[in-house]
């Protein structure tokens, strides 16, 4: 809709009353939020107060994309979400609660795993999208996908105590474009260096600041009030409260918009990200409902547990305790006889204590829980604690 | 002599100090000093050819050191140098 044809109703005009009357916001500001769509992708953490303030703020359409469920686990961030909604899709309980703030704001849901399918079809109805995802080929495929589609990327993210944000792929009214992720980071870690599930994790509180400064430059790059976070990164150091903005540029390497482009439409990120590296042999697996015949049949076997001691309290399956950092030291305590089964949450620690334990020790033996303890108390022991 | 900025993923190989004080007249000399204070720290940082990963950002002062002469950037007193990682999320997989 164009902004000479957006009129606010009585009750809009009352509820938007602290922005029409700042002298640099006013009535005008108000008309280009109602008039925009926002994407949201990763309804979590950082979408939580980056959905609660853009709505409340009375942005015209949100578009929220995320696959997941809400689980209680989610809760010690996710203000967006209760008790009531655990178990529900993400994005049908965010627009529960977001509704019941602002029922003058449309919402589009995507219960979907974005993917390069489907990510530029979604995307392209909006004027701004604002990427608050958990993981390293998400970043790269949105970054793209909005560099292919002209649009801006608001980003936020944060990692234990760190947060970060930009403004990515701006056009200011001089008509000079802004840096992008990949002229900030080339490319990822190579998920070895990546810090796992057990080193990850976040202070609660920390997206609660970082998601509300994104929401904030998505308002900016909205109503063109202000100076937009382009060209600029932010960083917060939580633990010491330390903040600092640094200046970034446009590189001519930039494979999607430099000077010679080599990517000119999306790519596989898990490939691009190293997630499914060709040359290394699969570590042998094991399934959950496997591991359970082989108990309740008496088969001796070996059962190791590489997660953190506080992990192993709130739920264990009889494993010996061998976190995965000490594994290298403590080899000696593994059976080259028997049959060996490592597990950790998810099954990606005990993957890297595998090939670990394989490399230097030259075991033979070892096997891999699928899909971790999650798996099992899925598939064997619901009653066990999820996390 | 710099200050340099651990960010709080690496600080476990630093023994947790979040701020470090280094002699060094380069950002590949300071680079260097932490490293060999640090062993753990190098991987992180630097690749097999000793180049800064590209997923790790140095900036001295608000300046990308990839805008100024890269490892050759001098430092002086005041300077403070960040080592800025690419971060994802609460998780990685």
């Amino acid at each position: 809709m164009a902004i000479e044809d957006i009129k606010f109703t009585k009750e809009e005009r009352a509820r938007y009353n602290r922005h029409m009357i700042i002298p640099d916001f006013g009535e005008a500001a108000q008309k280009k939020l109602k008039a925009s769509k926002v994407l949201i992708i990763g309804c979590g953490g950082l979408g939580s107060p980056a959905l609660l303030y853009l709505t409340a703020a009375g942005v015209g359409t949100i578009g929220i994309v995320d696959f997941d469920s809400v689980d209680d686990s989610n809760l010690q961030r996710q203000v967006l979400f209760d008790i009531h909604e655990i178990g529900k899709p993400k994005v049908e309980a965010a627009k529960r609660r977001l509704e019941a703030l602002n029922p003058h704001v449309q919402f589009k849901l995507y219960n979907t795993h974005l993917n390069s399918e489907n990510a530029l079809d979604i995307f392209r109805e909006y004027d701004v999208i604002a990427d608050g995802t958990d993981n390293f080929p998400t970043r790269y495929l949105v970054n793209d996908a909005c560099l292919l589609l002209d649009k801006p990327n608001v980003y936020a993210s944060i990692f234990q105590f760190d947060g970060q944000v930009s403004v990515f792929n701006y056009v200011n009214v001089r008509g000079e474009r802004g840096p992008n992720y990949r002229d900030l980071y080339p490319v990822p870690p190579p998920p070895g260096l990546v810090p796992s599930c057990a080193e990850g994790g976040v202070l609660g509180v920390l997206p609660g600041i970082i998601g509300s400064l994104q929401a904030l430059e998505v308002i900016k790059v909205i109503t063109g009030v202000g100076e937009p976070l382009s060209g600029r990164f932010f960083t917060f150091d939580a633990l010491n409260f330390e903040n600092r903005t640094y200046n970034i540029k446009r590189r001519a390497d930039n494979p999607v918009n430099g000077e010679n482009p080599t990517i000119t439409k999306l790519i596989d990120y898990e490939q691009f990200c190293g997630m499914r590296a060709v040359e290394e042999k699969p570590v042998r697996e094991i399934t959950a409902k496997e591991l359970y015949d082989w108990q309740v049949k008496g088969k001796k076997f070996q059962l190791i547990d590489v997660r953190e001691p506080f992990e192993y309290e709130i739920a264990e399956i009889g494993g010996e305790l061998i976190p995965l950092a000490s594994i290298a030291d403590e080899a000696d305590r593994i059976s080259r006889d028997l049959d060996v089964v490592l597990y950790c949450k998810m099954g990606g620690r005990s993957n890297k204590a595998i090939r670990e334990l394989e490399e230097k020790f030259g075991f033979t033996n070892l096997y891999n829980l699928k899909g971790g303890i999650l798996a099992y108390i899925d598939q064997v022991n619901p009653e066990l604690t999820k996390y | 002599m710099a200050t340099v900025v651990i960010p709080t993923p690496l600080r476990k190989f630093t023994n947790q100090t979040a701020k470090l004080q280094i002699s060094a007249d380069t950002v590949g000399g300071i680079i260097e000093e932490l490293t060999r204070n640090f062993p753990d720290l190098k991987k992180h940082l630097l690749d097999d050819q000793g180049k800064v990963r590209s997923f790790v950002n140095i900036f001295a002062g608000d300046e990308d050191i990839r805008d100024l002469q890269q490892e050759k950037t001098a430092v002086e007193e005041s300077t403070i140098i960040s080592i800025v990682p690419a971060i994802a999320g609460g998780i990685s997989f």
